[in-house]
């Protein structure tokens, strides 16, 4: 339980209290204050992982985000989550935690053998190596997804619970670091509603962790604490920690993952989301975001207890840890200094600073000096060893080009080291809002350059050093963009601020490796194993955009997405091409910046409120009779109603039977509908239907197709005309938003001199149909003011009057060929009309059928179903309609269509009717169909089966298919392909029930 | 994920609306004189610049109107809004 590297005093933890946790089933203790890699590190833990590809150990590297190797599969169950960094995990009592991608443990990992094989899996290596034989690869892609990927997903459903935010803000500030800070203080004092977001759990970014800096003569942390209540005291302010601006969209608006209860485990309140999703839209941005440290490129740079330097300052005097005994700094410019003194001054070891430039002379490396630190000018660390932990490193003496070493290296036993290789702007959000970057050459960074959305860069991500500029950036920033949003104020005065001077690092990108390059492990980009021999390998086999270079070798990938790698990649990538490294560019910066997980992007639209559910009036009754559901678009729709002992096809039959010989009731309430009113109603359904309608009487009822310009038929249905301007339409139940859409369309902007208004009605009205020869019996029954003779209620017509008591709209229409009514009544009315029909119903065996069985009773007779019979290339024509297509109209839409050479060639699908050998085969919908089935594919296809149902009326199966050239092939014998059997068809016209119509009118 | 200003409700977010495409498309009413390659024009091909271009949108979650936009693809700044029928707005950057 001792935590045998803590320091006796210092760090922003809370000694009075431990923690315990575990980590691969060890335990360990931490306080509060403590990530998980710093409590790790005060245990003297530095072993945390095993790299992706060849399974070497790994260390911390960071203290931050930007953490490539310590990915930890974080808690247990359904809760697990992998890939999380050690880095940002706050420590709480109880935490469990365990490393990844090893086997059969961390110290001793079988993978390894990669390491050892690694001369034989260079970049590339999974492209050059399972091409051949092609079959081969189903056999090799299960090792190797085996073998890749880091963490483990959960098996079951995730637990917790997510929730979105959606706010609008005057200057939203991303990062609260000493720009940011300054920023929302400056922007806040002036009055903007302000939102400032920080990832980690305490505000302040870098000055949390540097000791020797000091604002207004007092520790920086003090200035910190002040800012931070005083922006919370502000109404207009929103401070937000541990809360991540992960992506800069368009116009300003930026999303932010804020993890709420994450850093207390089991301990959060159950009121509380885990994590939650703002979306915020801002005026202003001020981008506050930091820079990254880089890392130097040497022989075996990744082994455990080699980290960057300010981290290491980081985890002394902010954690209060002692990474290690005996420190080796190896630095390209002066902040390598700062943490080899801070170092110092916490008893570590110092044995010494190697410093590529060949001189340093600045107040640090002075300081350094004057306290006896030993230092190395114009060397670079050119091998290191150690196996679980570094435990040397060997160096050389730079030759004056820099690219090769002079005279033997020497080794230096060490159990530390801490590497600078400059900071990189952390310039993402900058970025993904479209901004270009501009290279400033005197220290090899990438700065914003031009931004092409209202937002400004301040701090250290737009290139500056200094507390100081950092400071005054922030506050000039946030005076700015509160001042562009409507907010005066003034300047605010400039803070007096100590710190050593640490002027930009000299770019060093490659340290010459006491080995060959091609086995000397120098890495780039820690995460994925790439390393600079990989990258010269990738240039030499010809790849030159970096985004290719990226891809062939994975640099920049992974969870990190190359925080670290980026740069450094680039300049081996320019150098080897001989190109400037402008010229050569970035890769492409995407949100998120950092992973964000998918419960918070999901939030609450999960499980039964992904999406709105429509029932109809009558669901009830459906449900409460043993319905079968089943979802038509949103809608949910009775399928068939199974009586005890019945399966589906029993039901189905007896439905669609009883719907032929007695009377079955159907609710069809999901079908669009649409009020088409105005003097141009009939002119405005005239040019949107195929076939004429302006002599349309009232009271009549007509069926319109309905085509795209292109000719195409998008949807179907019967309309009855109510009065002279007042129609009633119906759509298909899929398609009625998209109907009505596009119908508003052309009266808004093609005709809008035409004087129509539609209205949609589908939800006023519950709609019931009875079908079947006795229908007419029953709505006798229960109607004394509507005549329902065969004369006086003629097919294809409406009566308006009451049924059951209630304000009724019949309409005399048929989707099965027989006999049939559709009652329309108001919604609130549906389900006792519903009721009552089947009260009075009773003699006649009244049989409520589902949509099963009324897709049977319409293919019996051929009637299709856009969308099924149809996929957005058949044409009336092609569906046998052609009689529903006007001659004489000047216009309506899809037209001119028609008559495209492409439209009217021979040998389009055509819809048929197919009939197998076995009259108790039923093919299967979309079952492709062939002249003559071969072995194995491939076969010239005709066409394929569109609806195919087992008829009880013909007790025999029946299918509607589209076929090539379809009408002339009627009676002839085809085939149908099926895994296990060929099933022979013959082709029939596409009614195969009482083909000439007579039941309907009967 | 754009803010457009509706030209009767204001500035809303691009979730309330739906993109209709090329504007000023003009579609005949009697097309029995044009040429397949005509009508495929129309019907198909559309104008698809790195720059202004003036499209349709459709304010469908409000006031369920139609009007035009002309739109920065590059920048995907919207410079310009006005109601159908209008002439398209002279704009310049």
């Amino acid at each position: 339980m001792s935590q045998s590297h803590r320091l006796p005093a210092g760090g922003r933890i809370d000694r009075s209290r431990s923690l315990s946790f575990t980590f691969d089933g060890t335990r360990y203790s931490g306080h509060p204050g403590d990530t998980l890699a710093s409590a790790l590190i005060a245990n003297g833990v530095h072993l945390v992982g095993r790299s992706f590809k060849y399974h070497r150990p790994r260390g911390i590297l960071t203290a931050g985000s930007e953490e490539p190797n310590a990915l930890i599969q974080l808690g247990l169950g359904n809760r697990t989550e992998p890939n999380i960094r050690a880095t940002q995990i706050e420590l709480y009592d109880g935490l469990t935690a365990a490393s990844q991608n090893r086997f059969p443990s961390l110290e001793f990992d079988l993978g390894a053998v990669n390491d050892t094989l690694s001369p034989l899996i260079p970049a590339g290596f999974y492209y050059k190596t399972f091409m051949w034989p092609q079959r081969g690869w189903m056999t090799y892609e299960r090792a190797i997804r085996r073998m890749a990927g880091l963490g483990r997903a959960p098996d079951g459903p995730d637990p917790d619970r997510y929730e979105y935010r959606h706010a609008h803000c005057d200057v939203l500030v991303a990062g609260g670091g000493a720009a940011g800070l300054a920023a929302a203080l400056a922007a806040g004092r002036a009055g903007a509603r302000v939102i400032i977001a920080d990832e980690q759990a305490e505000m302040g970014g870098w000055l949390l962790s540097e000791g020797d800096t000091e604002i207004s003569a007092k520790p920086a942390v003090d200035w910190v604490e002040k800012a931070v209540t005083e922006l919370a005291g502000m109404e207009n302010v929103t401070l937000l920690r541990r809360t991540t601006a992960f992506g800069y969209y368009d116009h300003n608006w930026l999303g932010l993952a804020e993890r709420v209860t994450d850093h207390l485990g089991p301990y959060a309140a159950d009121h509380l989301p885990r994590q939650r999703l703002w979306q915020v839209r801002a005026k202003q941005v001020v981008l506050a975001t930091g820079a990254i440290e880089r890392p130097l490129v040497f022989g075996q740079n990744d082994r455990p207890g080699i980290m960057l330097a300010a981290s290491l300052r980081s985890y002394i005097s902010r954690y209060g840890a002692r990474p290690g005994k005996a420190l080796v700094v190896f630095t390209n410019n002066d902040s390598g200094y700062r943490t080899a003194l801070a170092a110092h001054h916490a008893g570590i070891g110092v044995a010494a600073i190697i410093d590529s430039r060949a001189e340093a002379s600045g107040p640090l490396p002075q300081s350094a000096r004057a306290a006896g630190l030993r230092i190395y000018e114009g060397h670079a660390i050119i091998a290191t060893t150690g196996r679980l932990r570094v435990d040397s490193v060997r160096l050389g003496r730079l030759a004056a080009s820099g690219d090769r070493i002079e005279g033997a290296g020497f080794g230096i036993p060490c159990d530390l080291v801490a590497m600078s290789g400059g900071w990189n702007p952390n310039v993402s959000l900058f970025s993904q809002s479209r901004g270009k970057l501009d290279f400033r050459a005197e220290d090899g960074v990438f700065v914003p350059g031009q931004s092409f959305q209202p937002l400004r860069s301040a701090g250290a991500c737009n290139g500056v050093l200094s507390t100081a500029d950092c400071l005054a950036e922030g506050f000039a920033a946030g005076a700015e963009a509160a001042r562009e949003a409507g907010f005066a104020n003034r300047k605010p005065a400039a803070l007096k601020v100590t710190e050593p001077d640490c002027p930009a690092a000299a770019p060093f990108w490659l340290a010459p490796p006491e080995k060959p390059l091609a086995r000397a492990k120098c890495f780039v980009d820690f995460q994925n194993d790439v390393t600079a021999a990989d990258l010269k390998l990738a240039v030499r086999e010809g790849f030159q955009s970096v985004e290719h270079v990226k891809r062939y070798t994975t640099t920049g990938m992974g969870t990190d997405q190359g925080r670290t790698s980026n740069v450094n990649a680039l300049a081996i990538v320019s150098a080897t091409l001989g190109m400037e490294m402008p010229a050569v560019g970035t890769t492409t910066f995407r949100p998120p910046y950092t992973p964000t997980s998918f419960g918070a992007i999901a939030g609450r639209n999960i499980g039964a409120l992904f999406d709105p559910v429509r029932r109809t009036p009558i669901h009830e009754w459906h449900a409460a009779h043993g319905a079968k559901f089943e979802n038509v678009g949103q809608w949910v729709r009775a399928w068939y109603y199974p009586k005890p002992g019945e399966d589906m096809h029993a039901a189905v039959n007896r439905e669609v039977k009883a719907a032929r010989t007695g009377v079955g009731i159907l609710d069809a309430s999901t079908l669009g509908k649409i009020m088409v009113k105005g003097p141009d109603a009939a002119e405005f359904l005239n040019r949107v239907y195929t076939n004429s309608w302006l002599k349309l009487g009232i009271g009549k009822a007509r069926y319109g197709l309905m085509l795209g310009e292109d000719g195409m038929v998008r949807d179907d249905g019967v309309t009855v005309r109510l009065g002279e301007d007042r129609f009633l339409m119906s759509t298909t139940t899929g398609n009625a938003a998209t109907v009505m859409t596009s119908l508003e369309d052309y009266l808004q902007t093609e005709w809008p001199e035409l004087k129509v208004y539609l209205t949609s009605v589908t939800e006023q009205y519950a709609t019931i149909t009875i079908n079947g020869p006795k229908s007419r019996e029953l709505l006798a029954a229960l109607t004394d003011d509507i005549d329902t003779g065969n004369e006086a209620f003629p097919h294809m017509s409406l009566r308006e009057g009451t049924v059951a008591g209630v304000p009724a709209r019949v309409i005399r229409i048929s989707f099965t060929g027989e006999l049939s009514f559709e009652i329309n009544v108001r919604a609130s009315q549906g389900k006792a009309v519903w009721e009552a029909l089947i009260e009075a119903g009773a003699p006649f065996d009244i049989t409520p059928y589902g949509t099963e069985a009324m897709h049977v009773l319409r293919a019996e007779k051929g009637f299709i179903i856009v969308g099924q019979e149809t996929d957005g290339s058949m044409t009336p024509d092609d569906l046998g309609m052609g009689w529903a297509v006007s001659k004489v109209k000047p216009d309506f839409v899809g037209k001119r269509s028609l008559t495209r050479s492409d439209t009217v060639r021979e040998g389009r699908k055509q819809l048929v009717g197919l009939l197998t050998e076995d009259p108790k085969e039923v093919l299967e919908e979309g079952a492709h169909v062939v002249q003559v089935a071969l072995q194995q594919p491939p076969m010239a296809m005709l066409g394929h089966v569109t609806s195919s149902y087992y008829s009880p009326n013909l007790e025999r199966s029946i299918a509607l298919a589209v076929l090539k050239g379809g009408r002339a092939l009627i009676g002839k014998t085809l085939s149908v392909p099926m895994p296990d059997k060929v099933i022979k068809v013959t082709v029939t016209e596409p009614v195969f029930f009482d083909p000439k119509g007579e039941r309907a009118n009967g | 994920m754009l803010t457009i200003p509706c030209p009767w409700c204001g500035e809303r977010d691009v979730h309330e609306f739906r993109s209709g495409g090329e504007a000023h498309l003009k579609r005949e009413s009697r097309t029995d004189n044009l040429s397949d390659a005509e009508w495929a024009d129309f019907l198909f091909l559309r104008a698809n610049p790195k720059g202004e271009h003036a499209e349709r949108w459709y304010h469908v979650h409000g006031c369920r109107r139609w009007f035009n936009a002309v739109r920065n693809t590059h920048t995907d700044t919207i410079l310009a809004v006005y109601k159908p029928g209008e002439a398209k707005s002279e704009v310049s950057q």
